[in-house]
């Protein structure tokens, strides 16, 4: 069972108070009825399911109600950083791979890297610089 | 007093206190401290079981949870009754009673042991599945046979008189298993300050100090161990949990732990003298670290009728002389390829018995405890190994004969031993299980001759879990885990701890030896069982590998090789060694298996914990729920929502049926006046200046003109244009409204509102609240209903005052309410939302004043009958996720020339949504009147048609209606709407087929007049 940290309740909590709502970063298309009914069946149907880095929302249901972003690794179940809609993640599947070729891990802190904001030093000090 | 094996001194137990036990319907005694094995053994019960699949006589083997033949049956009592519990694991209290899980009369004399003895050959892997293959449907008969003739324990007939329940703990450090590693890593920890929980599953703790001969800091182990344990006891920060297993490693560090609280005291809690409290608990541990501190398993030799009772593992032998002062036989051979094992001769000769040989199968051990015993006069026989063992309900003799491991070939003349007991080792196996239970796969490492763990993130391994087997070593890794842990759980000021000193031992290396080879080869020899419980001989993976099974996964699997209660905690090694030996690969090669929760059975109980009975699933009841019991309603769940189905009355002494008490309520509504509790209609509050171009983006048709004061019905659908929810939203102000969703999608309409907010267009001010639980909702509905509204509220009723889809602010029985004009009924209907602790009074009032009327109170049931007959759907009843709003015939609720590309408006002109021949929703009449279609029921056009018919669509709802007289329902129908009038078919399971008319969906006031009365 998952111990996922909020981004904005600021803490962790137990998967059973959150809900997962697939892949994060779809983007709608802002002018739907100029896209080709291909182009909208992608975005309507058409899902990644990558072994490794992959980027969810969920939402804090029973608790703040808010949906985040989640980088987990789909084969270790490792979250490796939540963060609040509208930003980015820091890690990617590119950069994950780079540090591991450089030999560095993705993220220490035994199983979980909470809140990899860059600016969010005091939720930050598990993750490497 | 019987008790002959029991020792004159020494063990762990009281022998003051005498405790009488019944197995097997004979009584025994034994003392406090024992286990339910301990005190068979001391009382010489030899044969404890039948083997699962020849029926085999089977004895007690080890000493902990890795035992695989001692499975009982415990309870005295009917509702006690506690399937397969391992005697090894089972303290003893007085009263218990036990019986062999297997074997039938009984264990002695096994009807089904004919089985066994006609051998192997007649039942190789796979006999079952070969054997009763066909014909496919006897097997369920054949299965009953098998199972009683196999057998498994059985579960209570009578519900559980005990209660268990849950506890949701945090820690810094977890450590499992307090034997030497596990206590100083607890030591270590917790010195540093970290909060540390410590559980063990056994009845104390010190795990292999409690029957070591070594010395800690020139004190016995057990002395250290006690001090040790004083010192963790005394500090705030330390919870010990013995009694305690960790049974299943969970993602993030997540850990449940089996605590058995009373189960060492009796049958129940109460027989206990502890009524009330709980029998055990399930610890559902979160900890920053956990140190599996779990240690190794002995593992057996296989050789030929090494099952016989009397064949032992080495340690186990140990385990009982000296905590539990009970030697079990006389005269023992012990067959080793290690030193450690060793220990068990000395333990043995110390205890007055005789040492038959020790049987090494190395060249050349000349370790310090192999010194040892040759200083003290115990013959060893090098090279060689126990070949077989003789004797049949017990061990009567060992055959032992010199052996070539690498060629796995007997090499010398075949010495007989008299003796009553052999005791083998083969090494020692970490206890890996919980450490692979998030999947992690173990390695084998060919120096140490066993599996350790592989990386798992935030967990640290102490002791013999990675093969440190050495005391002073054990001790030295646990010190070193624990302060690791604690380190990394943010405890950095960590001293190093002293470890006690321990005198050094050499000890010359294992020699790798899993089967003894036989004089003959392994398919002739006689049965050298690999997995005791599941009855998987060498044989049988020999057999394995040669159909063609080459992976162990797949092996496993065709063998039954570590299934079970069991999980292979004893064969899983050997077994692949062997399969590795048939298949000229090494161990790694042939593959490792992971292991899975739970590590021991846990009870349903605990599992369960609080949540049986009515906590099963959380119940929501309305405000109005009392008083639907009161006047005897039949409940339907909707949801986790208890909702008032129908209320039959007592008509001459007798209940109603479903079928009258709905018609009388349907004609009531019809023709006079009815009330429903509406409340679990999900309402949400929504709030703010873009609150309405919100809800034009949401819903399909248009808000921008909505009124307050206004009321309007609107279609909710998902991106791909199909429909999900409806109900009605009214305009309390101008930047406030009330939703309405169906009861079922009032919690994820909210998450779906917020979703679109929140990701999409977080720039609209907009804020929703749940108020579902906040009002009560009653619906007055009927001819009648306005004349009864009259005289409780203050709102002025008139009809062109008060329109059809308008709502009004007032009182009704004296109470603050909105009183909203929509209709579900077809009728005149006056939908009155008061705060939800206002609503019995109202509801009474409305009663009070009622009477008059006949005012009838009426359930979903009749609600159902009375939206069908004007052809309103239900989301989710006569919409299943792939029905658009044109195909429910509602394009007056879609707003094709909104400004806003709303949701689900792109997908309704893709090409699949555009299609003419899609399932449209449509009235069907059957032709005979009498008749209430199934619905789900499947329309085809030609009842001629072989199959398989084509199917045109299916039967969503169907009542019979009073009024109408007749059934009636809606159905899904290819092209539907062009079919009116036509004639289609149901053709039913039975035979049967019925004719429907295909008709519009509205029966009943086609006109729509009666709800503007």
């Amino acid at each position: 069972m998952f111990y996922i940290h909020c981004p904005y309740c600021g803490e962790r909590r137990e998967e059973e108070e959150f809900h997962p709502n697939g892949q994060a970063h779809l983007v709608r298309p802002a002018d739907p009825d100029s896209v080709s009914d291909e182009e909208w069946g992608d975005y309507l149907f058409f899902r990644d399911n990558p072994r490794g880095i992959h980027h969810e929302m969920w939402v804090h249901r029973l608790g703040c109600r808010k949906f985040f972003n989640i980088t987990r690794n789909t084969t270790t179940y490792e979250i490796l950083e939540t963060y609040p809609m509208g930003e980015q993640p820091t890690i990617t599947a590119e950069t994950a791979k780079v540090r591991h070729e450089q030999g560095v891990q993705t993220a220490d802190g035994g199983w979980q890297t909470v809140g990899a904001r860059p600016e969010n030093s005091t939720l930050n000090e598990e993750t490497p610089s | 007093m019987s008790q002959n094996n029991r020792l004159s001194q020494g063990g762990r137990i009281d022998r003051s206190r005498v405790l009488t036990f019944t197995f097997n319907g004979q009584q025994y005694p034994g003392f406090a401290g024992d286990t339910l094995a301990s005190a068979l053994l001391a009382n010489g019960v030899d044969v404890v079981n039948r083997s699962f699949k020849y029926s085999r006589p089977r004895g007690i083997t080890a000493a902990g949870p890795e035992e695989p033949n001692a499975i009982v049956q415990l309870g005295a009592s009917e509702a006690a009754q506690v399937p397969n519990v391992r005697a090894t694991q089972q303290a003893l209290y007085d009263g218990l009673v036990a019986r062999s899980t297997n074997g039938w009369p009984n264990v002695q004399r096994d009807v089904m042991s004919w089985v066994g003895k006609l051998g192997g050959s007649f039942m190789p892997p796979g006999f079952y599945y070969k054997t009763f293959m066909a014909p496919a449907s006897m097997w369920m008969t054949y299965e009953k046979f098998i199972r009683k003739g196999a057998g498994l324990g059985r579960s209570p007939a009578e519900s559980d008189p005990d209660i268990y329940d849950h506890l949701n703990q945090h820690c810094d450090v977890l450590v499992i298993g307090a034997g030497p590693a596990g206590l100083t890593a607890a030591l270590a920890a917790a010195r540093a300050g970290a909060r540390v929980i410590l559980c063990d599953e056994q009845e104390e703790m010190g795990g292999s100090l409690l029957d070591s001969r070594e010395v800690l800091e020139g004190a016995s182990a057990t002395e250290w161990v006690e001090r040790v344990v004083a010192e963790l006891a005394d500090m705030e920060s330390v919870t010990l949990l013995p009694r305690t297993t960790a049974n299943g490693y969970h993602d993030h560090n997540f850990v449940t732990l089996h605590e058995r609280c009373t189960e060492h005291l009796a049958d129940t809690a109460a027989d206990a003298g502890r009524a009330g409290e709980v029998r055990s608990r399930l610890h559902r541990v979160r900890a920053e670290r956990v140190v599996l501190a779990s240690g190794s398993h002995e593992r057996p030799l296989v050789y030929a009728n090494n099952d016989v009772p009397g064949n032992m593992v080495a340690g186990a032998i140990s385990v009982y002389l000296r905590r539990y002062g009970v030697a079990p036989g006389q005269r023992l051979v012990l067959t080793t390829n290690n030193d450690h094992a060793y220990r068990t001769a000395l333990d043995w000769k110390e205890a007055g018995r005789e040492v038959v040989a020790v049987v090494d199968s190395r060249a050349n051990p000349d370790g310090d405890r192999v010194k040892q015993v040759r200083d003290s006069g115990i013959r060893v026989i090098t090279g060689s190994a126990v070949m077989e063992a003789s004797g049949s309900q017990r061990v009567s003799g060992a055959r032992v004969v010199a052996i070539d491991t690498t060629r796995f070939v007997v090499t010398g003349k075949i010495e007989e031993l008299a003796c009553d007991t052999i005791a083998s080792s083969g090494g020692y196996s970490p206890v890996i299980h919980l450490a692979s239970h998030t999947g992690k796969r173990p390695q084998w490492r060919e120096d140490l001759l066993g599996f350790v763990p592989g990386e798992v993130k935030g967990m640290h391994f102490a002791g013999g879990v990675q093969a440190v087997y050495a005391l002073g070593e054990t001790l030295a890794d646990g010190a070193r885990a624990g302060g690791e842990a604690a380190k990394a759980a943010g405890f950095d000021q960590a001293e190093a701890i002293t470890v006690p000193s321990v005198e050094a031992c050499a000890e010359s290396a294992t020699s790798a030896l899993y089967q003894v080879p036989h004089e003959k080869p392994t398919l002739r020899a006689p049965k050298q069982f690999v997995d005791l419980q599941n009855d998987v001989t060498a044989a049988g993976v020999e057999l394995a590998t040669r159909e063609g099974f080459e992976s162990i996964e797949h092996v496993k699997r065709y063998t039954a090789l570590g299934f079970g209660t069991d999980q292979g905690k004893l064969g899983n090694i050997n077994g692949m060694a062997i399969a590795a030996r048939c298949l000229h690969r090494s161990i790694p090669e042939v593959g490792t298996t992971v292991f899975r929760p739970n590590y021991t059975p846990v009870s349903f109980g605990a599992i369960v914990g609080r949540h049986c009975g009515e906590l099963f699933d959380p119940e929501r009841y309305t405000a109005l729920h009392q008083w639907h019991v009161e006047n005897g309603a039949e409940f339907e769940d909707v949801g986790h929502w208890k909702r008032p189905w129908y209320f039959p009355r007592q008509v001459d002494g007798k209940t109603e049926t479903m079928h009258d008490a709905v018609a009388r309520e349907c004609l009531a509504v019809r023709q006079g006046v009815g009330i429903l509790d509406a409340s679990t209609l999900g309402k949400i509050d929504i709030q703010g200046p873009d609150a309405r171009e919100f809800l034009g983006r949401i819903y399909t048709n248009k808000w921008a003109k909505l009124a307050p004061g206004r009321v309007r019905y609107g279609l909710m659908c998902k991106d791909d244009g199909m429909l999900m929810d409806d109900g009605t939203t009214s305009c309390l102000a101008e930047n406030h409204f009330l939703m309405t969703t169906t009861t079922g999608g009032a919690a994820s309409v909210l998450e779906w509102l917020e979703l679109w907010h929140q990701t999409e267009w977080p720039e609209l001010q907009v804020y929703f609240n749940s108020v579902t639980d906040h009002f009560a909702t009653m619906t007055v509905t009927g001819p009648e209903a306005r004349k009864l509204m009259a005289e409780v509220t203050d709102i002025d009723l008139d009809r062109e005052q008060f329109k059809f889809m308008d709502w009004k602010q007032g009182t009704v029985a004296g109470v603050p309410a909105r009183v909203f004009r929509i209709s579900f009924t077809g009728e005149l209907a006056f939908e009155i939302n008061v705060q939800a602790n206002y609503a019995l009074h109202v509801w009474k009032a409305l009663f009070a004043h009622g009477e008059k009327y006949d005012l009838t109170p009426y359930g979903t049931e009749t609600m159902h009958v009375l939206r069908a007959e004007k052809g309103l759907i239900i989301a989710g009843q006569d919409t299943d996720g792939s029905v658009t709003p044109e195909d429910l015939g509602m394009q007056w609720a879609v707003g094709y020339d909104k400004p806003f590309p709303w949701i689900g408006k792109r997908a309704l002109t893709r090409p699949d949504t555009a299609r003419e021949d899609r399932k449209q929703l449509v009235g069907l009449k059957p032709k005979d009147p009498k008749v209430v279609l199934e619905e789900g029921a499947q329309i085809v056009l030609d009842r001629e048609q072989k199959i398989p018919m084509t199917m045109m669509g299916h039967v969503t709802s169907s009542y019979y209606s009073p009024v109408l007289e007749s059934g009636f329902a809606l159905a899904v129908l290819k092209g539907g709407r062009n079919r009116m009038g036509e004639t289609v078919y149901l053709p039913m399971s039975d035979g049967t087929t019925h004719e429907a008319e295909v008709v519009n969906t509205v029966f009943f006031d086609p006109k729509w007049e009666r709800q503007n009365v």
